[in-house]
């Protein structure tokens, strides 16, 4: 069992207008095997949180912590979290031209588990992954993310999910932009990766379809670079139908 | 690859900064070496080179390259050596510096290339040198029209040469040529290359320079064919103490010819300096051409210097498409983030995206002993960082 703490977390940027601060005191614990939702209007922080976590460059921890299994995660580089069992599904991924798809995976996992993995093992499990998310074999010798629709940008995320097995991950609206079959199978793969590994889950979405297929056990209402509200599934229910307006007014 | 434009370093060229090329065409044609004045930093040839760089490839005097050649066989391809004196020998292309015309004055006999027809093999010609004497080769391809093949110049040992290399692409021929220089350290390369393409021919022309202090290509296309198209792509890796030189120049002049040309490199290291002049000519005659031309470098350390001047003159309207880009910069540090954040460390990170980025390149050449082989040479490269 383990656990990701974030106290108090006040995250700025560099603007050309100078530093902003975007993250307002966020604060949420997320425990192995939690699905966490995390809806909130277009600007509100979500994606800065998600970047924070994972220790994108460009945002500036000003106060607070991260901390798991009381940890300092914010003491930890970008890919020492990644190391340490932390893993973020970009809400969009970056193409890297030359490097292709099995060089990519079989770099991050060596990475990950800091030994190469059974050549045999390894190349089944990719391909079961894969066939899974419903992905051409084909994937595998294209470059990363390079020419790929944004569903299959998606599905690769969550290939990695699946393939790396990291210990908390956190989703950046990997249900925008998939099709209805799309989603479906992507969902699949959080759920397999959710049961397989007692996964925990902060799912950032708009969208209260997605939750249809995985389940939160809490939802978040994230406002103006904070937590405004926390509930249960019903709570997304309640958002769908009467939108942010009201926490929007009261900030 | 996508660099945004507040990393240090970077230098977006657009068409404002174009310098004229009317230069280019007045430039003088000669075979002979006195024709051409003694080369200095002044001339703008040879504008980022100190003449002791070229390790006397600008004499007068220089020896013969025949020993250090060697070829294989195999059917529809014919290689042997001509006399220099023979009408063939200078038809495609003329000297237009003075390195280059001491080559051609000093390569008593010229190695003919001919593919008469259709290669089932990549064919190699390996050039190995042995020391340091200054040299000159003159090596003459004719591919004959209707064909497709694929030819690799091999050029590795410690050497010092001067060389023309002249390409005759027939009607309706498809030639991938690939010259690949991994000299040893101490090494002096200075090659011009003069391909002609002939009607509806296509010419996939790629330099691919790790190897040798100073490696200086000068590779002229000319379209003088309706139909023709051309890519010339270049790869190159620069370390410290390294100069290399690529001047592409693609000279349209006929009707409704395609040119590509895209050169790419990394420099690491103190002094590692590239430089790369992408010279485009549309003339009067070149009606609907359709042309872009494109160069990117990395610059992976501190120290480096990475010159990129594209220019391109249009002399006709009528064009389908002319377009230039021009960048040297940082890692991008979305891409690094990326790899990061799956578990890979920094140092692994900038080896595979500089990895990438220079095999995407290697890749398009499409034989895959050079990929093999180019694949090590740049993982040692990236070692030494
Ligand atoms: N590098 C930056 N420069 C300037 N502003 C930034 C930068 N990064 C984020 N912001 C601003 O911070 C705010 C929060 O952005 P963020 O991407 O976290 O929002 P979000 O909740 O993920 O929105 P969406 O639902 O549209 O994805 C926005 O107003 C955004 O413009
Ligand atoms: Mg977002």
């Amino acid at each position: 069992m383990s656990v990701l703490e974030i106290k108090n977390l006040h995250v700025t940027v560099e603007t050309e207008q100078g530093v902003k601060e975007i993250l307002k005191g966020v604060d949420l614990t997320i425990r192995s095997g939690e699905i966490h939702a995390i809806m909130g209007p277009n600007g509100s922080g979500k994606s800065t949180l998600a970047y924070s976590i994972a220790g994108h460059p460009k945002y500036t921890v000003t106060e607070g912590e991260i901390l798991l299994d009381g940890e300092d995660v914010l003491a930890m580089s970008v890919d020492e979290r990644a190391r340490a069992g932390l893993f973020l599904a970009m809400q969009y991924p970056v193409e890297i031209p030359g490097v292709s798809v099995s060089n990519f995976l079989r770099t991050a996992k060596t990475a990950i588990t800091g030994e190469a993995p059974a050549l045999r093992t390894w190349i089944k499990d990719v391909r079961e992954s894969m066939e899974n998310l419903r992905m051409d074999a084909s994937f595998s010798e294209r470059n990363v993310n390079e020419g790929f629709s944004g569903g299959e940008k998606k599905r690769h995320e969550i290939l990695q999910l699946e393939l790396l097995k990291p210990r908390f991950a956190v989703l950046d609206e990997t249900d925008s932009g998939l099709d209805v079959d799309a989603l479906k199978v992507v969902s699949e793969g959080v759920n397999r990766a959710h049961k397989a590994n007692d996964l925990g889950v902060l799912l950032i979405t708009h969208y209260t379809r997605i939750l249809n297929y995985i389940k939160p056990d809490f939802v978040h209402v994230f406002v103006a670079g904070k937590v405004a509200e926390e509930g249960g599934a019903e709570l997304a229910e309640r958002l769908e139908a009467e939108g942010y307006d009201r926490y929007v007014k009261a900030n | 690859m996508s660099q945004s434009p507040n990393q240090h370093g970077l230098a977006e060229h657009s068409h404002g900064a174009v310098i004229p090329l009317q230069i280019r065409i007045d430039r003088p044609k000669s075979t002979s070496v006195s024709d051409f004045p003694a080369i200095s930093k002044t001339q703008d040839l040879w504008r980022y080179l100190d003449v002791e760089q070229l390790a006397g490839l600008d004499a007068d005097v220089l020896a013969e390259y025949k020993e250090q050649v060697s070829f294989t066989s195999q059917e529809g391809l014919s290689v042997s050596w001509i006399p220099s004196t023979d009408s063939r020998v200078g038809a495609i292309g003329i000297p237009e510096d003075r390195v280059s015309a001491a080559a051609y004055t000093n390569a008593s006999e010229t190695l003919l290339v001919e593919i008469n027809s259709s290669l089932a093999e990549p064919a190699t010609i390996s050039i190995t040198g042995v020391d340091k004497a200054a040299s000159a080769l003159h090596l003459l391809v004719v591919t004959k029209p209707q064909v497709e093949a694929t030819l690799v110049l091999d050029y590795r040992g410690i050497g010092v040469l001067g060389e023309n290399v002249e390409i005759s692409v027939g009607d309706q021929s498809r030639l991938n040529l690939v010259s690949v220089q991994t000299w040893d350290k101490g090494s002096v390369h200075v090659s011009a290359h003069y391909a002609k393409l002939g009607r509806n021919s296509f010419l996939k022309h790629t330099v691919a320079t790790f190897g040798g202090d100073l490696v200086r290509i000068t590779p002229i296309s000319t379209l003088s064919s309706p139909g023709a198209e051309v890519e010339m792509n270049g790869v190159y890796f620069a370390n410290s103490g390294q100069h290399i030189e690529n001047r592409p120049f693609v000279d349209h002049a006929a009707p409704n010819c395609k040119s590509r040309v895209t050169y790419k490199g990394a420099l690491s290291g103190d002094k590692a300096h590239t430089v790369w002049i992408g010279d485009v000519l549309i003339r009067v005659a070149a009606e609907g051409t359709d042309t872009y031309e494109l160069n990117r470098n990395l610059l992976l350390t501190d120290g480096t210097r990475a010159d990129s001047v594209p220019n391109l003159e249009i002399e006709t309207g009528e064009i389908q498409g002319a377009g230039h880009a021009s960048a040297s910069g940082r890692f991008d540090d979305e891409q690094l983030f990326y790899l990061q954040a799956r578990g890979v460390t920094e140092a692994e990170a900038k080896r595979l995206v500089v990895f990438g980025f220079l095999l995407e390149l290697i890749q398009r050449t499409n034989v895959p002993e050079v990929i093999e082989s180019l694949s090590k040479v740049l993982e040692e490269k990236l070692e030494v960082n």
